[in-house]
Order: C-alpha cells, then sequence, then structure tokens
C-alpha cells in the first residue's frame, strides 16, 4: 500500500517522460486559452468605447446640451430635453425606488434570519432578472391604460419598480456587515431600537447605502425598453408629471434606428454623453468605496 | 434560599432562568447584589457567568431565541414585568462590554453624548459639562481633552474602553455592568481600568464579569462563583479566595479545574 | 423621553415612565420596515396577476396553446401566433450562450486562479464596466459598427465554408439571428465572470495545496479540485446569463431583423418576445392586439421567473455549503 502510493507520487512529481511533457503542454495551452479569454472580452468594451468617441465627441457642444430636437434637414438641435427628461423620470423613479428599498432593506439587513427577510431577499433577486420591458409592460397596464395617456409618472414608476431590488439588497448585504457590537452599545444605554438603526447602523452603513442608490440610479439611467410605451417621448421641453417625456435613451433609439445622416450623429453624440455620465458614477462610487472600505 | 452578604441590596433575582432556544443556560439563579459595592462573577468560560450579567439589564434577550423566566428586582421592581420598558432599564443599568465599542462613525464628544443625543434634547452646554465631567470620571479627560473632535476609533484600545465607561456614565445609570472589560486590553490600561473601577464603587452599583480571578480578588468586595449556569458560592471576596466553602470553588481557584 | 435623573430610590419609578410611547415607537418602526420587506413580495405578485389579468383575453379567445404554438403573427387580420417570438427569443439565448460561456469560465479562470492580483484588482471593474454599459448602446454599435462588418465579412465568409449546413444559407443581411445572439453574447459575458470568479474565489486554498504538494500542475489542480467544486455556481452564473439574454431587448431589436418567421439559418432575420413588444406596444390598437402582446410578456415573465429561481437556487447551494 505504502509502496504504490509511494509510486504515484514519484510518478506525479518527476513524471516520466512522454507523459512528463504532455502534461506541461497541456497546461501551457489552457494557461494561454484562459488568458486570451479575458482579451476577446474586453475588446468589444474597447471597440464600442473608441467607437463612442470617434462617432459622438464631434457633435457634442453647447447646442447639443442646451437645445431641443431640430428638424430633419435643418442643422443643429439638440438633445437637451431628453437630457433633462432622463433625469426628471430617473428623479420620480427614485421617489419610489428609495423609499421601499431602503426601508425594506433595512428589514432584511436588521433581521437576516426573519423568514419573511429569507423570502422577500429571493423575491428581490428574481425581481432583479426580470426583463425590463416587462416592467414596462406592467407600467403600461397600471399607470397609462387607467390615465389613457404616456405620462413622465408611468416611465417613472417603471423605473422606481426596477431600482427597488438593487437598493434593497444593497442596503441588506451592507446592514449585515454592521457589528452588532455597535447596536449593543446604543441599546445598552438606553437608546430605542429604532433611533439604534437611524442614528447608528445606518450612520455607519452610509457611504455603502448612498453607493448602492447612486448605483441603481445608473443602471436605469440607461434604460430604455421600460421607457418606450410609458413615458414615451416628446419633441419639447417638458416638466409636467403627466406629460409625455423625452429621455436620453429613447432618443438615441428613435435617431439610431431612422434613415437620417444628421439624426445618426446625434445619437452617437448622446450614447457618448450616457455612458460617460454613467462609467463617472461607477467610477466615481467604486472608488469612493474602495477608499471608504481600505481606510476601516 | 436567597444567597445575601449583609449589605443592603441593589439588585435581586429570584429563580432566574435563561434560554437560548430550548438551551437552558441559567438554572435558577438567587443572587442578591449590594449597592455601591463591586461584585465580581467568576466562573470557567461557559458558565453562564455573562448570560448573567446580560439578564440584569435586559440585553439577553436581544439575541435570537434568548428567553428568561425568573424575577429581577431593582429596587424592587422587577425590570421584568411587562409594565416595564427595556429601553429605561438600560439606561438605568449601564454597560460596557469585553471589546470596546465606540462609536465608529463620531468623534470622542459625539461618542460620550450619543446616548443623551440619541434618547432626548440637551442644551450645548449641558453637554459640554457632560463631557467634562465624564471624561474626568473615567480618567481620560488629560489624554483626550484637546482632540475630542477626533474620530472615537482613532483612540488606543485602553483609551476606547475607557470612553466607552464615560459614555456609560454620561447617561446616569445607577447600576454599571462590565462584561470582562479588560480582557482586550495591555497590563497597563488593565490597571487603569481596575482604578477606575475602584473609585466608580463609590457612586455606582457595580457588577463585573471576569475570567481573570486576581482580577476578582483586587477590584472585587463580593464573589460569586458560577459553574454550568450555577450559582455555587456568593460572599464576600476575601472569603471566596482564601476559605471557600464549596469543594468546586476550591477547585476552579486553586486551577484544578479542567 | 427626557431621561430621569433621580436619586438611587427613584429608579423602579424612572423605569416606569414613559414606557408606552418608546415601546410603540419601536414596535411601529419594526412593521413599517416589515411592511416594506413584504412589499417586494407583493409587487411581484402584483405583476403576475396584472400581466395574466390583461393577457387573459387574449388567452381565452385564441387558446394558451394555440397562442403558443401559432405561426402567424398577423396583427392587421387579427392573427396572434406567438412561436416565431419564442423561437427567437430562444435560439438567440441558447446561441449567445454557447459563445459567451466558454469566453466567460475561462476569464473567471484566468481572474480567480491565474492573474496576479494587481492585474485582477483593474481587469474586474472593465468587466463590470462592461455590465454597465446600456442595451440601447449595444445596439447603436451592433447597428452601425458590428453588423456592417457582420455582412461584409462574416457572413460571406461563413457562407462560403459552411454553406452545405442549413445554418448558413441565405443572404449576408448583416442583421439577423446570429448577429443578435453575438450582441448578446457580449452583454451577458460580465454576469458570467463575475459570479464565477466569486464562486471560484470560494474554492478552499487548502484543498488547492493539496493538489499543488502533488505535484500537479495548475490545469490539473483546476480540473481535479477547483472546477468540480464550484461547477454548480458556474452553472448557476450561466442560467442567469440565460435569464439576462432572454429578456433582453434594445440591442436585439435592433439588430435581430424583425421579421416573425422562423427560420432555419441563422443568419435570416428573426423576431424576439422582447423585441416585438418594444416595436408594436405602441402600435397596439385592438383590445385583441394589445392583450395578445401583454400575453407575451406575460410568457416572458413567466420564463425568466423560472430561469431566474433555478439560478439564484443553484447559487445559493454552492455559495453556502462552501
Amino acid at each position: 500500500m505504502a509502496n504504490d502510493s509511494n509510486q504515484v507520487i514519484k510518478t506525479v512529481i518527476a513524471g516520466s517522460g512522454f507523459s512528463y511533457w504532455r502534461r506541461k503542454i497541456s497546461n501551457a495551452i489552457f494557461t494561454i486559452l484562459f488568458s486570451s479569454s479575458i482579451i476577446i472580452v474586453l475588446l468589444p468594451l474597447l471597440l464600442i468605447v473608441g467607437y463612442l468617441f470617434y462617432k459622438g465627441a464631434s457633435s457634442v457642444n453647447v447646442n447639443f446640451f442646451i437645445h431641443r430636437p431640430a428638424p430633419v434637414g435643418e442643422a443643429g438641435g439638440g438633445m437637451g430635453n431628453a437630457i433633462i427628461g432622463s433625469l426628471y423620470v430617473v428623479g420620480l423613479a427614485s421617489l419610489i425606488g428609495i423609499p421601499v428599498g431602503l426601508l425594506g432593506g433595512i428589514f432584511l439587513g436588521e433581521f437576516p434570519n426573519n423568514k419573511l427577510s429569507t423570502v422577500a431577499r429571493f423575491v428581490a433577486d428574481v425581481l432583479n432578472g426580470t426583463p425590463s420591458i416587462v416592467m414596462g409592460v406592467f407600467a403600461y397596464t397600471v399607470v397609462v391604460l387607467p390615465m389613457k395617456n404616456f405620462t413622465a409618472l408611468a416611465g417613472g414608476f417603471a423605473l422606481g419598480m426596477m431600482m427597488i431590488p438593487t437598493i434593497l439588497r444593497t442596503t441588506d448585504e451592507i446592514l449585515q456587515t454592521v457589528p452588532n457590537s455597535i447596536r449593543e452599545a446604543s441599546l445598552a444605554l438606553g437608546v430605542p431600537y429604532w433611533r439604534t438603526v437611524i442614528s447608528v447602523v445606518l450612520r455607519s452603513a452610509k457611504s455603502g447605502i448612498l453607493t448602492g442608490i447612486l448605483l441603481a440610479g445608473a443602471r436605469v439611467l440607461g434604460e430604455t425598453a421600460p421607457l418606450l410605451f410609458t413615458s414615451f417621448n416628446n419633441a419639447f421641453f417638458s416638466y409636467s408629471i403627466l406629460q409625455p417625456i423625452s429621455t436620453l435613451p429613447v432618443q438615441i433609439f428613435n435617431y439610431a434606428i431612422s434613415p437620417y445622416k444628421d439624426w445618426h450623429r446625434q445619437a452617437w453624440a448622446g450614447a457618448l454623453v450616457l455612458v460617460v455620465a454613467i462609467l463617472i458614477v461607477n467610477v466615481g462610487m467604486r472608488t469612493f468605496s474602495r477608499q471608504k472600505f481600505e481606510q476601516t | 434560599m436567597t444567597l445575601s452578604p449583609d449589605v443592603s441590596t441593589g439588585i435581586i433575582t429570584q429563580n432566574l432562568k435563561a434560554y437560548f432556544g430550548k438551551v437552558e443556560v441559567l438554572k435558577g439563579i438567587d443572587i442578591s447584589i449590594p449597592k455601591f459595592e463591586v461584585t465580581a462573577f467568576i466562573g470557567p468560560s461557559g458558565c453562564g457567568k455573562t448570560t448573567f450579567l446580560r439578564t440584569l439589564n435586559r440585553m439577553h434577550e436581544l439575541a435570537r431565541n434568548a428567553t428568561i423566566t425568573g424575577k429581577v428586582l431593582v429596587d424592587g421592581t422587577d425590570i421584568y414585568a411587562p409594565s416595564v420598558d427595556p429601553v429605561l432599564v438600560r439606561r438605568k443599568i449601564g454597560m460596557v462590554f469585553q471589546k470596546p465599542n465606540p462609536f465608529p462613525t463620531m468623534s470622542v464628544y459625539d461618542n460620550v453624548v450619543a446616548g443623551l443625543k440619541l434618547t432626548g434634547r440637551h442644551s450645548r452646554k449641558e453637554l459640554e459639562e457632560v463631557v467634562e465631567r465624564t471624561l474626568m470620571q473615567a480618567a481620560l479627560w488629560d489624554e483626550v481633552k484637546d482632540s475630542l473632535r477626533k474620530s472615537g476609533a482613532s483612540l488606543s484600545g485602553g483609551q476606547q474602553q475607557r470612553l466607552c465607561i464615560a459614555r456609560t456614565l454620561a447617561v446616569d445609570p445607577e447600576v454599571i455592568l462590565m462584561d470582562e472589560p479588560a480582557s482586550a486590553l495591555d497590563p497597563i490600561s488593565t490597571a487603569k481600568i481596575e482604578e477606575l473601577i475602584f473609585q466608580l464603587k463609590d457612586r455606582y452599583t457595580i457588577a463585573i464579569v471576569t475570567h481573570n480571578m486576581q482580577q476578582a480578588a483586587r477590584v472585587s468586595d463580593h464573589t460569586a462563583f458560577f459553574y454550568l449556569g450555577e450559582l455555587i458560592e456568593f460572599t464576600n471576596t476575601r472569603d471566596m479566595f482564601t476559605k471557600p466553602k464549596k469543594k468546586q470553588t476550591e477547585d476552579y481557584i486553586t486551577g484544578r479545574f479542567g | 423621553m427626557a431621561v430621569e435623573i433621580e436619586a438611587l430610590g427613584g429608579a423602579a419609578e424612572a423605569i416606569k415612565v414613559e414606557k408606552k410611547s418608546i415601546v410603540h415607537a419601536d414596535t411601529v418602526f419594526k412593521s413599517v420596515i416589515g411592511f416594506f420587506a413584504l412589499l417586494v413580495i407583493i409587487l411581484l405578485v402584483w405583476l403576475g396577476l396584472q400581466l395574466y389579468a390583461s393577457s387573459r383575453l387574449a388567452f381565452s379567445t385564441i387558446g394558451i396553446w394555440a397562442f403558443i404554438k401559432g405561426t402567424t403573427w398577423d396583427p392587421v387580420s387579427g392573427v396572434f401566433g406567438a412561436l416565431p417570438f419564442i423561437y427567437g427569443t430562444l435560439v438567440t439565448s441558447f446561441l449567445s450562450l454557447l459563445i459567451a460561456t466558454p469566453l466567460g469560465v475561462g476569464t473567471a479562470i484566468f481572474l480567480a486562479e491565474l492573474s496576479p492580483k494587481w492585474l485582477r484588482r483593474f481587469l474586474q471593474p472593465l468587466v463590470e464596466l462592461l455590465a454597465g454599459i446600456p442595451s440601447v448602446i449595444y445596439g447603436l454599435w451592433g447597428i452601425f459598427v458590428l453588423s456592417p462588418l457582420m455582412a461584409m465579412t462574416v457572413e460571406p465568409f461563413l457562407m462560403d465554408t459552411f454553406g452545405f449546413l442549413p445554418f448558413f444559407k441565405g443572404y449576408p443581411l448583416g442583421i439577423g439571428i446570429l448577429t443578435a445572439s453575438i450582441i448578446l453574447a457580449i452583454m451577458v459575458v460580465p454576469f458570467i465572470i463575475s459570479v464565477s470568479t466569486e464562486v471560484l474565489s470560494t474554492v478552499p486554498v487548502s484543498l488547492k495545496e493539496g493538489m499543488y504538494a502533488l505535484g500537479a500542475t495548475r490545469w490539473e489542480t483546476l480540473k481535479k479540485i477547483s472546477l468540480p467544486f464550484a461547477k454548480s455556481g458556474i452553472f448557476g452564473s450561466v442560467i442567469l446569463a440565460l435569464a439576462r439574454a432572454l429578456g433582453e431587448t434594445m440591442a436585439v431589436t435592433m439588430v435581430i431583423g424583425n421579421t416573425p418567421q422562423i427560420s432555419k439559418s441563422l443568419l435570416d432575420p428573426g423576431y424576439s418576445m422582447a423585441a416585438v413588444l418594444a416595436n408594436e406596444f405602441t402600435e397596439a390598437t385592438t383590445a385583441s392586439y394589445l392583450s395578445a402582446l401583454i400575453a407575451i410578456a406575460f410568457i416572458l415573465l413567466l420564463i425568466t421567473l423560472t430561469v431566474n429561481a433555478v439560478a439564484r437556487w443553484l447559487i445559493w447551494r454552492t455559495t453556502r455549503t462552501k
């Protein structure tokens, strides 16, 4: 028995001729394969970002930010109304997504093993994977149909639904990392539980929760599908919650599938602005939260 | 049977049993803890001494599935009576934990007044007075008076623990429970904490859990020995360490315990 | 809430003072946050019921199976068959996974096992940025960059080389099932990478070291220890990516060709469930048309719910048992 295993180890370590080289070579081949897959994966990222700047940068100017779209054939025009509209709709979405996600998330994080938490956590994960267009259809049936009009409100409702699971789960996870000794310290001072959660627990989880909210906002800022038949589109500047409103992603989509070269240029410019905005939030939050993390 | 040294009592427990789920970790404790003195709880780990301490200010019930039966009388009132609010109990009976746990996001100043600020309104002047008084009581004032705005987490371990004591004093409790307050500290900080305990007992009833028998002998007036969830012996500290009555106590004190 | 500061004898009274308001506040607080946690569950139920109720008209007039099996979609004459969309969704999703899985798992292995730490810390955020780019941008890039490339180079090459297969017959249009699948693959690969990397990182170092100590190569350790250990988590990540691909709308809409037909050739245009919703929802003028579209949304919801639940369960199982 001992002899047997000795033999195995010897063979494995020294290898013998052919098998040794075969093992070496297969190791090298797979190392190369795995390393090259990351290059293939990141190539589209470089291409997409590269094209955005190449095609879009020349059309991004002051007019782009302050003007509304010009009719076909007329030069100039911009996506000012769409930029404001996007922020407006995401703002409405936050009014739904932040309270529900945050308060629900506090429950999940504070009572992580409660049955309700377990179910809600699972549902949130499932909801997070629900196609955004389905959320659009949902918003259509519960907001647009009864009100008989495409509205900014309907768009905000759809996006708000999508923000909930993200905020809920980040809040949940971050509160679970807050050490229990902090809660105990506060409770032992005779601070009521609700006050402990708000002033002590949430306070120490502040930056993480904020990161979650901003990332959720950045994510829905780029959503197109749920807005197509909720907030619809609008060629003008609109600030009414009960009117259709133009948003950047929908505008990009409409211009991209149009047959006009001018509009294609605008679509690229809009795409560049949208991606840069999202990247700034993402990268900013990442470095911010990493610094926070490394400090403690 | 209530074991009771001959002193006026602060806290009395009657047939106090504590559970985690179905596991009984305290098997009917009867004890009366004297006022304005230091009472130490000793015993091997898992003997229930920390659980016992945590039943005295209703921290025990915060753990999952943790329940108790029996009575805990503080000045004659059962703190587990349905009409009693645990929040107010904890304000009267403060607690210092094993590991220093200052609020990491708050400054030294804010840490001290956290209990006051989070439970009511107080004038700035009042708060400043409380900060100075309690930090002095906790023997920390001289070390931090120039850096009150610095983060509480930036202090050394021993300073953090004294900050936690100041924080506890700030809400003006009558009883202070200490759960191995020096076990995470170096010898010099430990000495400071022990000296502090000695000074505080003039004004506060103090109950301290320690696994360190020398510490119990140094700081306490009375000592209770716990073993396997039961109170084996409770007497004044000198008698406990010189002529224990029970065999188990003697075995533990002389280090003959497994 | 004022703190009673009294002489010692006052302790008992102080404890009883104002207890009601504070106990009440804590109960209220817990109920409120509990309500919002419950609300999330209610939302999902509401979503399901709402879509079901709105698609009942289509299901009852056409019949559920007839609707799912119907191959003709002609709103003008009121004929609604959803199979071309279901087919397009399934084919593009599976094809995209065929491309994305090896790449994603390979990248995850590189990040978790081969890459030096500094490189991983640089590359991982890049992968996550890839996931953060909006769908409509991928679509834009798909229309103007990928699809000409497909039409000029890739598709003619495929036709010349594999033209004898039914999958590569037709015209090099540049838009169609294959282009949509490639775009989808690019979009879902970050999901496979991030979950797989995480799962691979939970493989206990002691197990791997045991294998290395026997003189095993990196590849052998990976094959014998890490991959079997992380298997079901990686599988979960692929299923998660599948759920994404099934519901992905904008990019697919922009490059799939939007033709409700079932064709063997991957070069032919097709349609997907999400795409038909995006294109036709605002045009649905009759109640039956609208109901048929919502029925498609409902079926899509059911499919993604199931797929997601399976994926979550698989991932939960591996990360739990570490």
